[in-house]
């Protein structure tokens, strides 16, 4: 079993979020990046499949500028095998067709049985590239993977629908599903795991970009149009304020 | 026609986003003059149709294929992909529900034009079309633009328009076919089904006490949940809560979890992700307790307390006993 696992490295959910000075994009510099959430879940799903079975090759793959190697040695240091890092130098790739493009190309020779990614980036939430590098590799997808099963060369996967409802769906290999979060319990590396991560290989390959089909004209802080009443005050008074508002403007207690 | 819109079976009623979608169009078409159909699907197609020809649209395309008679990626992906071949609209337009998650990207595969995700509003700057679309967590807001030719394929978050404002007329219905073979569809499903019965309906309830990951641990929900008791109201959560196992998947709020809009929603210690906001932002009043002052919780909340809320919590139930 040859399995990819598609990561992206993103800002942390606490991480300070500078504009450029023409605001088309992040100024990079102040920003502290993490491997994106469901991502983790992902590379343990995977990492679990070939503990399962014995053997099989975990491939972390990641798309961005020299940075995300950072991300890529934390999936080695997990236990993922090797690695390939499909570099390129911008930053305000917001385009899920063209980076979509450029994994599918980077990984094409690859011929792998399943390929993991998370559902969602935490930064362009646009939800699509795992399952456009399915389609375009040609294999069967699913979305929102919530637990995974694996039997004479089929997947079956428990996607998540709306309203607390689930779905079995059950799909020959080669496939490609998106993992949503809570799945698993993603491990951390072990010492052990991190030294050895310094000896795995990671491929760079430096593809051309190609013309982008959709972009950000202009990335801003949103202006709330909601007037927000803010509490403030020592503890004791924000709960006497608090109690207030309940009982003579919401009127609950 | 210039905007197909294409719209989802929620058993066998049209989808609420669909309606939604058919807002947005009609205010596409009266800045620009362009036309609208509506595509229904499935064995319900018919049934679909009767409750979206009374709106102000030109036409309702009925398709009806026994491999779309149940929802399938591959199916409802080349099937949409072909009437989009036929119909050549500029616009594509979808509600961003979990199953337009699930096969548009396909679509956007088969015929490599962009799909615009999840946007909560449409302007046109002069030139073009341009889409509004929450990122980085909803903290910051990008004006996205698509720089191809259409057709573009373009999906509304929950409640990015309000069906409210959809306007009534009369649409004329045409079927129309594809050609589907057993052999597409890659995929197999069975009937959906409830992880727990008997779960916790906060759809009805008036109170709301909501926690995320601000609580800090699984020690400290029965603090919260205190104060849910105090003022009579439920205990609910968000996503990382119920990924914790600290509460189980029937109090989960969001995209995922149920649809609430109580007369007050407490939030305590959630940062207001948008796959939890659309499950929240129609309560009547939102209150938030967050110790990140840029938490996008506090634009959505009509009040907010900027702390930690384990130190407000234990006061605050004592207050109100």
């Amino acid at each position: 079993m040859k399995i990819a696992v598609l990561v992206k490295q993103v800002p942390g959910s606490e991480s300070p979020l500078p504009l450029n000075s023409d605001q088309s994009w992040l100024d990079g510099n102040g920003i502290s990046y993490v491997m994106n959430e469901c991502d983790n879940y992902a590379i343990e799903e995977a990492l679990q499949i070939k503990e399962r079975n014995g053997d099989g090759e975990v491939v972390v793959i990641s798309l961005g500028p020299e940075r995300v190697q950072k991300v890529i040695r934390e999936g080695l240091a997990k236990g993922a095998d090797r690695a390939i890092h499909v570099q390129i130098d911008s930053d305000a790739l917001a385009d899920p067709l063209i980076i979509a493009s450029l994994l599918t190309e980077a990984i094409r020779g690859e011929n792998f049985d399943l390929i993991f990614s998370g559902l969602q980036s935490d930064d362009l939430g646009m939800g699509q590239t795992g399952i456009i590098v399915g389609e375009l590799l040609g294999m069967s997808t699913a979305s929102l993977g919530m637990a995974t099963e694996l039997s004479d060369g089929k997947i079956k996967v428990k996607r998540e629908l709306e309203a607390g409802f689930f779905q079995w769906v059950s799909m020959s290999l080669p496939a490609s599903i998106t993992i949503q979060s809570g799945l698993n319990t993603p491990r951390y590396p072990s010492l052990k795991g991190i030294m050895g991560a310094k000896k795995k290989e990671i491929n760079v390959l430096t593809p051309n970009l190609e013309n982008v089909k959709q972009s950000a004209k202009k990335v801003y802080v949103p202006q709330s149009d909601k007037q927000t009443v803010m509490i403030e005050g020592s503890v004791d008074q924000v709960v006497d304020k608090l109690v207030e508002t309940f009982r003579n403007e919401i009127k609950v207690v | 026609m210039d905007i197909l819109i294409v719209i989802e079976d929620n058993n066998s009623k049209v989808h609420r986003m669909g309606l939604e979608c058919i807002t947005a169009a009609q205010q596409m078409a009266k800045e620009s003059g362009l036309s609208i159909a509506a595509l229904v699907m499935g064995s319900n197609a018919d049934d679909l149709a009767s409750q979206v020809t009374n709106y102000d649209i030109n036409e309702v395309l009925t398709l009806k294929h026994e491999l779309l008679s149940s929802y399938s990626c591959d199916g409802y992906a080349e099937a949409v992909k072909q009437v989009i071949d036929q119909e050549s609209p500029k616009y594509v337009l979808f509600g961003h529900t979990y199953q337009v998650r699930d096969y548009v990207p396909k679509i956007s595969a088969k015929l490599m034009k962009p799909f615009i995700v999840d946007s909560i509003s449409m302007k046109s700057d002069g030139e073009q079309s341009v889409f509004t679309k929450q990122m980085f967590n909803a903290k910051l807001y990008s004006d996205m633009i698509a720089t191809d030719e259409g057709p573009l394929l373009i999906s509304f978050q929950s409640a990015a328009y309000s069906s409210d404002n959809a306007v009534s007329g009369s649409a004329s219905v045409r079927d129309i076919s594809v050609n589907l073979e057993p052999s597409m569809i890659k995929t197999e499903s069975e009937e959906p089904f409830q992880e727990e019965s008997g779960g916790v309906d906060l759809t009805s309830a008036e109170i709301i006490v909501s926690v995320g990951r601000g609580i800090g641990k699984e020690e400290n929900i029965p603090m919260a949940e205190d104060l849910a008791k105090t003022i009579g109201g439920e205990l609910a959560s968000s996503r990382p809560v119920v990924d914790s196992g600290w509460l189980s998947a029937t109090h989960q709020i969001g995209s995922s979890g149920q649809s609430v809009s109580p007369k007050m929603y407490l939030a305590l210690g959630i940062s207001g992700a948008i796959q939890h906001v659309v499950g929240m932002k129609g309560s009547k009043n939102i209150v938030a307790i967050n110790k990140d002052p840029e938490a996008p919780i506090f634009e959505i909340a009509d009040y907010g307390v900027v702390a930690d809320v384990l130190e407000i919590l234990p006061k605050l139930t004592e207050a109100l006993k």
